[in-house]
């Protein structure tokens, strides 16, 4: 299944890779692939941007805006004035 | 698929504990049997009664009889992804670590940073791990990536991270495999028994407005006729439908709805209720016409809730969603509600 806007924020800089797996490694989604010791962004459109990718990047090779993908979520920081920090209910 | 893959070292690290062996203390066992109060329990908490209270202490655990060079799995102290992790254990000795994510499983406490770097890296510290394993090597669960740096978890602690596969039930496979997960293990599925399994807590999250509109309901056939009358059950079916449809049958049908926007999937299956609806109840037009955009604001707003049970929805997406979407539900709810009252009592 695929949804609205997936992976627009995604973004890779091959110079700074160094080709350690691990954004093949921790994406739920396969949107990486290494091909010869360099990371490839083969699949953006499956792209949920839930930034584990860039979290377990060593060198700041991936970029991407992320956050939970939650209408709810959504809906109850746009009744907060300030949005930041709204706890969200689910479990 | 997997050839590249880099093993990356996980060099014992000899004397690399400060802390006493006094301190060091398991927190308990867990048996890999789940018991029918598991399962009733499991049910009580997607439906969402006590959902507070399961939790279990964090800390480490053994399951069977580990040694030193059992492998270290982490986890949430959500009880029910605890249960799903002991459950596809059987016959393996392991520890156990649980993190302290305030009961929340590791998908959503990833997200919240609660099952994170910070925490693991405490957690490693507070049970004394490096005193009860000779290798540097933990198994977290992938989904927890998303808090989890495994290179500032090796640089504050030594240990390694591998992420193991998405699903509790791989794990064994993936020990058995030598810590390596197949391209399948690695996916998010998201098939109609997962779509089935979060279902009843949308279902229970849209309660109380149900109450409400039954409770509306009563009021105006008590103003109307002065008591209840069994018309009541009529007039209540159309939203009960609604609650189910958006609740329920839009999570089922979701990959044959038309459209990425779970908004206006919701709002096609609304529309297809309305239809029905129209059929088979007589109302009047006023009523009918309330009713209508009351149904369709309801499966609209469930359908879209329903974006954060899913597994590949993107924030940027879901903005766009609700921007244009909410206010429409909310015009439609608000004139729907109008219609719906004044209808019957003009
Ligand atoms: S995680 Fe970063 S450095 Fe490692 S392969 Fe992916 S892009 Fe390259
Ligand atoms: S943000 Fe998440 S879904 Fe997107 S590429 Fe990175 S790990 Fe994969």
């Amino acid at each position: 299944m695929r949804y609205l806007l997936n992976g627009h924020s995604l973004n890779l800089v091959p110079e700074l890779c160094n080709g350690c797996c691990r954004c093949e490694e921790v994406c739920p989604h396969g949107v990486f692939s290494l091909v010869q010791r360099k990371a490839e962004i083969v699949n953006r459109d499956g792209c949920m941007e839930c930034g584990a990718c860039r979290m377990n990047c060593a060198t700041n090779a991936i970029s991407v805006i992320s956050g939970v993908g939650c209408a709810q979520l959504v809906i109850n920081s746009m009744r907060r004035k300030n949005g930041a920090g709204v706890p969200c209910e689910c479990k | 698929m997997n050839q590249g893959r880099c093993e990356c070292g996980d060099k014992p690290q000899g004397d690399s504990t400060q802390a006493t062996e006094q301190s060091a203390r398991v927190t308990g066992t867990l048996n890999t049997t789940i018991t029918w109060r598991d399962v009733l329990g499991g049910w009580g908490v997607r439906w969402g009664f006590r959902r507070m209270r399961y939790l279990i202490a964090p800390g480490l655990y053994r399951i069977g009889q580990p040694d030193s060079n059992s492998p270290v799995l982490v986890t949430a102290n959500y009880k029910l992804t605890v249960d799903a992790v002991r459950r596809s254990l059987i016959g393996l000795n392991v520890w156990m670590l649980v993190l302290d994510t305030k009961g929340v499983n590791v998908w959503c406490a990833a997200g919240k940073g609660t099952f994170g770097t910070k925490e693991l890296v405490r957690r490693i510290e507070v049970t004394n791990l490096a005193n009860f394993v000779q290798h540097r090597r933990l198994v977290l669960p992938q989904l927890g990536a998303v808090g989890v740096a495994a290179h500032d978890v090796k640089n504050a602690t030594g240990f390694f991270v591998h992420y193991g596969p998405v699903r509790a039930a791989d794990i064994s496979a993936y020990l058995a495999a030598g810590m390596r997960a197949t391209p399948a293990m690695r996916r998010v599925t998201f098939d109609w028994k997962d779509r089935l399994t979060v279902a009843p807590m949308e279902i229970a999250g849209a309660f109380k407005p149900t109450l409400i509109i039954i409770a509306t309901l009563a009021l105006v056939d008590i103003i109307r006729h002065h008591r209840v009358t069994s018309h009541l059950a009529i007039d209540v079916a159309p939203f009960l439908a609604a609650v189910l449809t958006g609740g329920l049958l839009v999570p089922l049908l979701l990959p044959w709805l038309p459209s990425r926007s779970f908004a206006l999937k919701g709002a096609v299956t609304g529309l297809l209720l309305a239809a029905l609806l129209l059929l088979f109840l007589p109302m009047r037009i006023a009523e009918g016409a309330g009713t209508i955009l009351l149904v369709l604001a309801i499966t609209t707003y469930m359908a879209m809730v329903f974006t954060g049970a899913t597994t590949f929805t993107s924030l940027a997406g879901v903005r766009v969603e609700v921007r244009w979407a909410l206010p429409l539900i909310l015009v439609s709810a608000g004139a729907g509600a109008i219609l719906r009252v004044a209808g019957v009592l003009i």
